[in-house]
């Protein structure tokens, strides 16, 4: 995949060094999510004493009580939709935004992206309050419900990924070579064509970087889902927090539910991550 | 690239003289320079929605006396001028003294993380640069942190972190008898240690994946050439990888900067919403003496000022690396 480095081997030193410095890593990496699984097949009992690397017996109640000690799987689904929609409509509205940005020289491009970008680094914090007295004014206006709502969580979380998304996406779309939509424009396609039949086939990579980029965005997120959802439209990043009463802390019932909350990105991470990187490599890091 | 076809017709059908003055009455043209906006219409209404409108009506609140009083209808609160930005600044006082002293924790916390955060992501990927056995397995494990959901890494942490039942006090109390008795890591001076080491587990994958995409554009014949002239491996990645992965680093240290500086979801979910003082980063602070106190106004004066800082950081560092760019040789 990369470039290796010479075509000469490398010395003993250096392989030492790497050997000892991924080691040492992967252990930093690994112990986390070590702690994760076991503690997920423990009994209760063995999450409230004293930590044991090993569990006394191995159990899946934690995985069946996980749905009923907190409405989970209403949290998933609302997780799934809010993050879904997000993420469609980002990558759409992205794509439109990058295309512009590569393909036309206009008034007001570099604006454009100079304004976009620096949204990145907005506390999120800033505009929270406002934009929750906007929604519920929005709300009292119009009647559309915005705030407590997947809605206003779906819009809020798609700008989010969006500056990233453009620019990701502005870099692999100047890399797909311009002849090539100019053929199509030739052939009779519009520009709209051109960019869903040869732009869009040809920056697939990105493309799915950019919505795996903003999946993960919107099903982590916390401040946001924090404030804005209420008891129906509640995220799993808020309603895991509902496992530890006052009394008892589930541990074991959290590190499961976090398993079955993590594995779908995980996977869908781990799948994709070859576009990621090939993405990067094309569009963001040239 | 031209729009005649659809001009000609268009002047035709109306019989108008007038479509031919100039290539701005053009009705084909004109749609044709109109595309690239309409195109961007989504992204920048969207934009102005969650972001721009919400900052200016957030710099506007700043100069309100924003208390719950004036919550429901937040157009009657009296001006207040600049006395928010008094209060918070008032270093003497407790409300400016608690700013600052997140402030600069923040500041330490940042610098902490994104150097570490940088300095193993950039390890790990030039030491995976060539292919031996089992890296395509160990990439993908070293994603791992950075691809599961903040909540859920970071209550893993918490449960670490406990004082009675986590593995940390477990391994450096019991097993290796390192501290006299189990240490609180969520509460106290420790907690600055605990927040920086979750936030580095989570932080150097993203760099680890741009720096090892940045390695990726550099060209095999450098490495050659460097070998051929009997450039030893330390030589070879101070002279070709590192100077290369340069402009890379720009981007990647800047956004690594802005996403520590403003990160809020791992320290509310590692310390739940009082923060302990040690590790009372900047954005945790203003969520609560906006939340807890209700004083939204005195909370948008320490957003304001805390977006102009970075401003001000971001202008200066992106002179500040662009120049020493374009002066390297």
């Amino acid at each position: 995949m990369s470039t290796p480095r010479s075509p000469m081997a490398p010395p003993r030193s250096f392989l030492w060094a790497r050997r000892v410095f991924l080691t040492l890593l992967t252990g930093f990496v690994l112990v986390p999510v070590y702690v994760m699984v076991s503690s997920s097949l423990k009994p209760l009992a063995d999450v409230t004493g004293t930590f044991r690397w090993l569990p006394t017996e191995l159990t899946i109640r934690p995985y069946i009580d996980i749905w009923s000690t907190v409405p989970l799987g209403r949290y998933f689904v609302n997780s799934l939709i809010v993050a879904g929609a997000a993420t469609v409509c980002s990558v759409v509205i992205a794509v439109f935004s990058a295309y512009a940005v590569s393909r036309y020289r206009f008034r007001g491009r570099r604006v454009f992206t100079v304004t976009v970008l620096s949204t990145q680094m907005f506390p999120g914090i800033l505009f929270l309050l406002p934009l929750f007295l906007i929604y519920v004014n929005i709300g009292n206006a119009t009647g559309i419900a915005l705030f407590g709502s997947r809605g206003g969580l779906i819009l809020t979380y798609l700008t989010f990924s969006l500056p990233f998304s453009i620019w990701m996406l502005i870099g692999y779309f100047d890399s797909v070579p311009r002849d090539l939509d100019e053929a199509a424009t030739v052939d009779g396609c519009g520009p709209l064509g051109a960019l869903f039949r040869v732009v869009v086939p040809a920056a697939v990579p990105g493309i799915v970087a950019v919505a795996v980029y903003a999946f993960m965005t919107a099903w982590g997120e916390v401040l946001f889902a924090s404030v804005m959802t209420n008891d129906t439209t509640r995220t799993l990043a808020v309603g895991l927090q509902g496992y530890s009463t006052l009394n008892d802390v589930y541990w074991n019932q959290i590190m499961a539910a976090s398993l079955v909350v993590s594995v779908p990105v995980v996977a869908g991470f781990l799948l994709l991550q070859r576009y990621l990187v090939a993405g990067l490599t094309a569009g963001a890091v040239k | 690239m031209t729009a005649t076809a659809p001009t000609a017709e268009a002047a035709v059908r109306k019989g108008s003289p007038g479509a031919a003055r100039g290539p701005r009455r053009r009705p084909g043209r004109i749609r044709r320079a109109g595309l690239p906006y309409l195109l961007l219409l989504p992204a920048l209404l969207l934009e102005l929605l969650v972001h721009l409108v919400p900052m200016v009506i957030g710099a506007v609140m700043s100069f309100k006396e924003l208390t719950q009083f004036y919550i429901r209808d937040w157009g009657t609160a009296p001006w207040a001028g600049l006395d928010n930005y008094a209060v918070s600044v008032d270093f003497d006082a407790p409300v400016g003294k608690a700013l600052l002293h997140s402030f600069l924790v923040t500041i330490a916390f940042t610098l902490l993380s994104v150097g570490l955060c940088w300095l193993v992501g950039t390890a790990a990927a030039v030491f995976m640069q060539d292919t031996f056995r089992g890296r395509g397995l160990l990439r993908a494990l070293f994603l791992v942190p950075y691809a599961l959901p903040v909540y859920a890494a970071v209550i893993t942490w918490v449960f670490m972190f406990q004082h009675d039942n986590g593995l940390v006090n477990h391994v450096l109390h019991d097993q290796l008898g390192l501290t006299d008795k189990p240490s609180f890591w969520l509460i106290g001076d420790n907690s600055f240690l605990a927040l920086l080491t979750v936030s580095v587990w989570k932080g150097w994958p993203f760099a680890f994946l741009i720096v090892m995409a940045g390695l990726q554009n550099i060209p095999r014949e450098l490495y050659e050439a460097a070998a051929l002239d009997g450039a030893g491996m330390l030589q070879q990645i101070r002279r070709i990888t590192l100077p290369s992965l340069r402009p890379v680093n720009q981007v990647l240290v800047l956004v690594l900067f802005l996403w520590t500086f403003n990160d809020f979801n791992t320290p509310y979910v590692l310390f739940g919403r009082s923060a302990p003082e040690a590790a009372d980063l900047i954005s945790v602070h203003i969520y609560q003496a906006s939340f807890v106190t209700w004083n939204f106004g005195t909370g948008s004066a320490m957003s304001v000022l805390l977006l102009l800082f970075l401003l001000v950081v971001t202008g200066v560092y992106l002179v500040l690396t662009s120049r020493g760019r374009r002066t390297a040789p």
